[in-house]
């Protein structure tokens, strides 16, 4: 009797000892999963902290040679070019979901689902080149509209495949209960299953706002940059991304500084976005638990 | 009596495979009449091309035709869109629109073809939930979440929403074989009141359910109406060997 029981408690311990040494391994992968992400986190708030200051977000860029000035119109430039993306890149990304999702059956629909998969892995310096092409030598100049251009076409592939997902989690039985009540295909699919799912296809586009708002290479040919506040849509304008990168290889100490608190300031955009994505889906697929 | 619903040689297909064979059936007004048979035997089918949503599938046809008092509903000039304004569906599992209040899911019917007036939709909301035996239940929660209710309410609430556009006739898909035996119940009860309001064409799986409610009974198989028939006299004395021996329980 006794020897069975001591038997087993060395046969508990023995299943302890290897649940605490896979639980250990486990944590180890996520430490070094992890270092990194903290490890580039930690570097810019030390580098970039300090050069967050009230003119930082206020004042222009001081002439060279002179040291103080800030971001303010990088921030704002930044600003703009996304606000032009958005009002291209949503409604046409958004557009070409509800297609695959509604309409994906077809031919046509799969040939364009192909290219929106193409689209997402165009290194966007290509983008950058081709807008350069497009519009920047035909309009004879840089201009904050083909940044603008430039960046929603990085914004389409991502909103796209993002919406064409949502709406397929509805079920095909919602669609035909909209349609049984005599509502025409169209009225369904705007106002029963895309209203019943503006949550989540806006979390989509916020991500592919975050994604954009920090884009280098399709802003150089295109909305190139500037040392003064906004100047008209068809005028070089300044973006944080491409402020910081002319910062960090110049040769001055307190522009280095600067483009640190750009880029502390840029991941905290995307750190913030990205949390408050992931808060607001939960909620959202919470309440959706209840659904039938 | 002269049927409300005139069913008249109705074939189906899905692409090449056919799934209703020459289906004549009558439905009489402000009656129950139940669709029964195994699955797979066409009768989902039957119902929806009464409402021409078998034709929203790619591939799928008909033919032959249906009387609607005097509108032959099966024939292209009509428009399946005004038409499903006269035939109201209810669905096998509960579908509140996604993120639509109780509210609007009744009146979503109303609304989505431009009727805005609040005083109307107050009064159809509170009429058809009450129709459906929820408003008690619904009353002071009424911009909550459709989602948030139980699935018995849920299809009450389905119910209530295909009601509140007043069709003619009601068309159930088996509303109850996703719901518990209090809900079914429940459900069950609310479509004997109903009769007083539209007709009813219900397809289930559950025979002892078709025995509960309905007035008259067809029995499908294999695409073919083998049987139609009072309910009491199909489930007593079956005319047909095929629809006795599925009635017994005794079917391959």
């Amino acid at each position: 009797m006794s020897s069975l029981s001591e038997q087993m408690e060395h046969t508990f311990r023995l299943r302890n000892l290897k649940s605490y040494c896979m639980l250990a391994m486990i944590v180890l992968a996520f430490v070094v999963s992890a270092l990194p992400l903290f490890a580039v986190f930690a570097h810019i708030i030390k580098l970039g902290f300090s050069a967050l200051n009230f003119d930082f977000f206020t004042k222009l860029p001081a002439p060279v040679g002179e040291s103080g000035g800030g971001l303010a119109n990088a921030l704002l430039g930044t600003a703009i070019l996304v606000g032009i993306a958005s009002v291209i890149g949503i409604p046409w990304g958004v557009s070409i979901g509800i297609y695959l999702s509604e309409y994906g059956k077809s031919k046509t629909a799969s040939v364009v689902r192909f290219c929106v998969d193409m689209l997402v892995s165009i290194p966007s310096i290509v983008v950058g080149l081709f807008i350069y092409e497009l519009i920047v030598i035909p309009m004879k100049g840089f201009s904050a509209n083909a940044g603008g251009v430039a960046l929603s076409i990085l914004m389409i592939p991502t909103i796209a495949r993002t919406t064409e997902e949502i709406l397929k989690l509805i079920p095909a039985h919602v669609r035909e209960a909209g349609l049984g009540l005599g509502i025409p295909r169209w009225k369904v699919t705007l106002f029963i299953i895309v209203r019943g799912s503006l949550m989540p296809i806006s979390t989509g586009v916020i991500l592919a706002i975050s994604r954009v708002a920090g884009e280098t290479a399709p802003l150089l040919f295109t909305a190139l940059s500037s040392r003064f506040w906004f100047d008209g849509f068809n005028k070089p304008i300044a973006s944080l991304s491409v402020q910081i990168f002319n910062y960090a290889i110049s040769p001055f100490e307190d522009w280095q500084s600067q483009a640190w608190g750009g880029a502390l300031l840029l991941v905290l955009f995307v750190f913030v976005v990205n949390l408050s994505v992931r808060i607001l889906l939960l909620r959202t697929n919470t309440s959706k638990g209840k659904q039938i | 009596m002269r049927p409300l619903l005139d069913v008249q040689n109705l074939s189906a297909w899905f692409g090449k495979q056919q799934a209703l064979k020459n289906i004549s059936l009558g439905v009489n007004p402000n009656s129950v009449t139940a669709i029964i048979g195994p699955s797979g035997c066409g009768k989902s089918t039957f119902i929806r091309c009464l409402n021409r949503l078998h034709e929203e599938i790619a591939g799928a046809f008909l033919q032959g035709n249906a009387w609607l008092e005097e509108e032959n509903i099966l024939s292209a000039q009509v428009d399946p869109v005004s038409l499903r304004r006269k035939i109201g569906m209810v669905f096998q599992r509960p579908n509140p629109f996604p993120s639509m209040s109780i509210y609007d899911n009744v009146a979503s019917g109303l609304t989505l073809s431009g009727i805005k007036r609040k005083s109307v939709l107050n009064e159809v909301v509170e009429k058809n939930l009450k129709l459906a035996a929820l408003w008690d239940e619904v009353k002071d929660k009424l911009s909550q979440a459709g989602s948030s209710l139980s699935g018995g309410q849920q299809q009450r609430l389905c119910i209530a929403r295909a009601l509140a556009i007043g069709p003619k006739v009601l068309l159930m898909d088996e509303p109850t074989s996703a719901l518990d035996p209090i809900s079914t119940a429940k459900i069950e009860e609310l479509i004997n009141e109903l009769k007083q309001e539209v007709t009813i064409v219900i397809v289930t799986h559950n025979m002892q359910q078709a025995a509960r409610i309905s007035d008259k009974t067809a029995f499908f198989l294999l695409g073919d109406l083998v049987e139609f028939a009072p309910t009491s006299e199909l489930f007593t004395s079956p005319k047909d060997e095929r629809t006795e021996r599925y009635i017994t329980g005794r079917f391959g």
